[in-house]
């Protein structure tokens, strides 16, 4: 039954609308990020979903004792692939062929919708149901099969829910991580009935019961269904093997019984051998669902005669990937293998959740990603490098070691030259001015007297809210004055030989007598400028 | 079309690395296919899978594998079985005997008929220890990948001699499965979410309840 049938109102749409605009168009982190914070139901969901998962986490991978040369293995092992990618892909292009799979390649996200598409229509059929899969999220697949009258039916509990409740994904490994309980089941009742079989008028709030709503919802939409659409985890280039990891057993449903298989992967993808399984296979399911091994793992070369889809597609995907790689700091994050441990621990993530991000990858990884895949054009890109404390605990769980700081401090970098070249803002000439300041000691010296006078006349420590344009810095922080007395104003009352010749003898240690020395000559050259 | 814009913009991107040797221009740091320390594998290998909520059943020799399989079957409820060509007789005669129905999936069973099966019957290609996991790589006494999926208990046969200590040990061993194309399955437990609230649920599509019986 399609929402068409229900006479709905305005709309002839055979699966739930998701929310209208699209992602590029959000407004920029800070703005959504206010919005976000003022939601406490949003922030109690969230601290207590990802301090669950964090502590999960913990205790698994303490339990390995080689968990480092695990990460540096992984690590490795996504340079090399990184660093000859076309290498590999020819490797895993000719074993997939062999495998009797059809390669098919995708320069961006039209490409890969329309080839998608076209697959679906040739087999005759209006629906399909999908693996849940970052990169078709990231293409906006749905929407194109949507378009063309084909209902892309999602059957990861949380993409169900998503899904069903006309709503975004916020989180790539639990996409419904903002939603409770209470607000899902309301979800399952008022929306499953209009695409498929109802939930029970029965449905109280209890997981277990909400989980048993989703696999009869979903079980006649399984079992009918001649298409399905996966992405991969992995691609074995040696084997031409891809590799599903999941938990509910609807990846391996979408795997299994369809005719027709359909995965669409991104070119990053590929490891060089199946023994390289056993580093992923043990780094993965430990940094994301936080248990020794997740429930199902799914592996496949090609067509098997007798066994699963007789028909096999394979889609690799570039959409802004050979850009990333472009930059030698910046392709670091294409060794992502989405587990998500970092947006599980950051607490900029667990404050404003996903949504705030304007992206599919929310977190620090998305922010490190998206404005790389993107580019800078739009506001919320610009804005992207500039959503976090750098405090590092990202880097810190990061199973494959990407240095997220580092590559957040390279694109702020990055946006602002890209600013500079356009106008010098604001920020630009402070930055200009306060450097014109700097490079005299004389100079410096007269501002640091200026703001010293400041707190003896106000008697204050820290200014707080000032007008614009100073609000900009001074809304989120306290302006620290500096103090009364500076340090070179200290120095010369107590330390300064030329001014306490009797302390430079003795009373100080060799090596402090040396910076002195040195301190001293810097000042005498200051003084003669 | 595609593919040779994708290989051009690549390897314009890469135009930083000189050695064309992957493996001298970035050395892995890692020693393949080590066996990890565990003093008792089948027992460590026992623990873990009960830890997913699934239930461990030993058997002390081959023989005794059909009356295990008949009382789990019995407990459950389950009246049908789906069992591949190539799993032996001598395990599911029993249950046989106490009147569950043998399906055997030759000709294949339709996908409706595998809905309305309660259990499926099937060996292993390997387990191992420390994440509880059994692997198949749906051979004939596994069968495809549907058999064990659509029913909603999975009982599982596995000799000791086939569990190993940890995921690389495994991989050594299904290294031969991967290179003739065998689809394999990963098994660490019954079907499973943490979707809502992260708390964990046992029993989603796939199988709700896993039975593992090591034999020896």
């Amino acid at each position: 039954m399609t929402a068409t049938d229900l006479g709905m109102p305005g709309s002839s749409r055979r699966t739930p609308a998701p929310p209208a605009g699209r992602l590029i168009d959000s407004p920029p982190f800070p703005v959504a990020a206010k919005q976000y914070l003022a939601d406490s139901q949003l922030r109690a969901n969230l601290h207590h979903a990802t301090s669950t998962i964090r502590a999960k986490r913990a205790r698994v991978t303490a339990e390995l004792p080689n968990w480092e040369q695990l990460r540096l293995a992984g690590e490795a092992v996504k340079d090399r692939v990184a660093r000859h990618l076309d290498y590999y892909l020819e490797e895993l292009e000719q074993n997939l062929t062999a495998n009797g799979a059809h390669v098919h390649w995708a320069a961006d996200a039209a490409e890969a919708n329309q080839i998608v598409v076209d697959l679906v229509r040739a087999k005759g059929v209006d629906e399909v149901v999908k693996v849940k899969s970052m990169v078709t999220q990231e293409i906006e697949l749905n929407e194109a099969l949507e378009a063309a009258g084909i209902a892309a039916w999602e059957t990861d509990l949380a993409e169900l829910i998503v899904q069903l409740g006309h709503d975004r994904p916020s989180h790539i490994l639990v996409p419904a991580i903002h939603r409770n309980r209470a607000e899902v089941r309301e979800i399952f009742l008022r929306e499953m009935k209009l695409y498929g079989r109802a939930a029970p008028d029965s449905l109280d709030d209890e997981p277990r019961h909400l989980a048993a709503a989703a696999r009869q919802h979903l079980r006649d939409k399984f079992l009918r269904a001649k298409v399905g659409i996966s992405g991969a985890n992995f691609m074995v280039a040696e084997t031409g093997t891809l590799v599903v990891v999941e938990s509910e057993g609807n990846g391996r449903m979408c795997l299994t019984l369809p005719e027709t298989l359909i995965s669409v992967t991104g070119i990053e993808k590929v490891i060089p051998t199946a023994a390289d399984l056993e580093v992923f296979l043990q780094l993965l399911p430990r940094s994301s669902t936080g248990e020794r091994m997740n429930p199902y793992t799914s592996m496949w070369s090609g067509v098997r005669p007798g066994d699963g889809p007789q028909e096999v597609h394979v889609v690799l995907v570039d959409n802004g990937r050979s850009r990333v790689l472009a930059d030698p700091i910046g392709r670091k994050a294409l060794r992502c293998i989405r587990c998500s441990a970092c947006m599980n621990i950051c607490p900029v993530y667990e404050r404003v959740g996903g949504h705030a991000y304007g992206s599919v990858y929310p977190g620090p990884i998305g922010a490190i990603l998206t404005p790389q895949l993107r580019g800078t054009a739009a506001a919320i890109d610009r804005s992207l490098p500039f959503a976090s404390t750098l405090c590092g605990a990202c880097a810190e769980v990061c199973p494959v070691r990407i240095p997220i700081p580092d590559l957040l401090v390279h694109l702020r970098h990055r946006v602002v030259d890209e600013r500079k070249r356009s106008h010098l803002g604001l920020e630009q000439a402070l930055m200009k001015g306060g450097g014109w300041v700097m490079a005299s000691g004389p100079r410096f010296g007269l501002l640091e007297r200026a703001g010293g006078l400041v707190q003896r006349v106000t008697g204050r420590e820290a200014v707080g809210p000032l007008p614009w344009p100073a609000s900009l810095w001074t809304r989120a922080r306290d302006l620290p004055l500096p103090p009364e007395q500076t340090f070179r104003q200290w120095w010369r009352a107590n330390r300064d030989p030329l001014c306490h010749p009797e302390r430079s003898e003795g009373s100080l240690r060799d090596d402090e007598a040396t910076t002195v020395t040195s301190v001293t000559s810097a000042s005498a050259e200051a003084a003669a400028e | 079309m595609g593919k040779a814009e994708i290989f051009a913009a690549i390897r314009a991107a890469l135009a930083d690395v000189r050695e064309p040797d992957p493996a001298a221009d970035v050395a892995v740091p890692w020693e393949y296919g080590q066996a990890t320390a565990v003093e008792d594998v089948v027992g460590l290998f026992a623990e873990r899978v009960e830890d997913y909520k699934a239930t461990v059943l030993r058997a002390a020799s081959a023989d005794a594998v059909g009356d295990l399989v008949a009382q789990a079957l019995a407990e459950h409820g389950a009246g049908s079985v789906a069992v591949p060509a190539g799993v032996p007789e001598a395990w599911y005669a029993a249950a046989e005997r106490a009147g569950v129905a043998i399906r055997r999936d030759d000709p294949p069973l339709t996908n409706a008929e595998l809905n309305e099966t309660a259990a499926v019957l099937t060996a292993a290609a390997v387990g191992w220890a420390e994440t509880g996991t059994i692997a198949l790589d749906h051979r004939a006494d596994q069968g495809r990948r549907a058999l064990t999926l659509v029913p909603d208990l999975h009982v599982c046969v596995i000799e000791a001699a086939q569990i190993v200590t940890d995921v690389p040990e495994a991989m050594a061993r299904l290294q031969a499965s991967l290179n003739d194309r065998q689809p394999i399955t990963w098994i660490s437990g019954p079907s499973a979410t943490s979707d809502i609230e992260l708390s964990r649920v046992e029993g989603v599509h796939g199988p709700r309840t896993l039975i593992v019986i090591v034999v020896g």
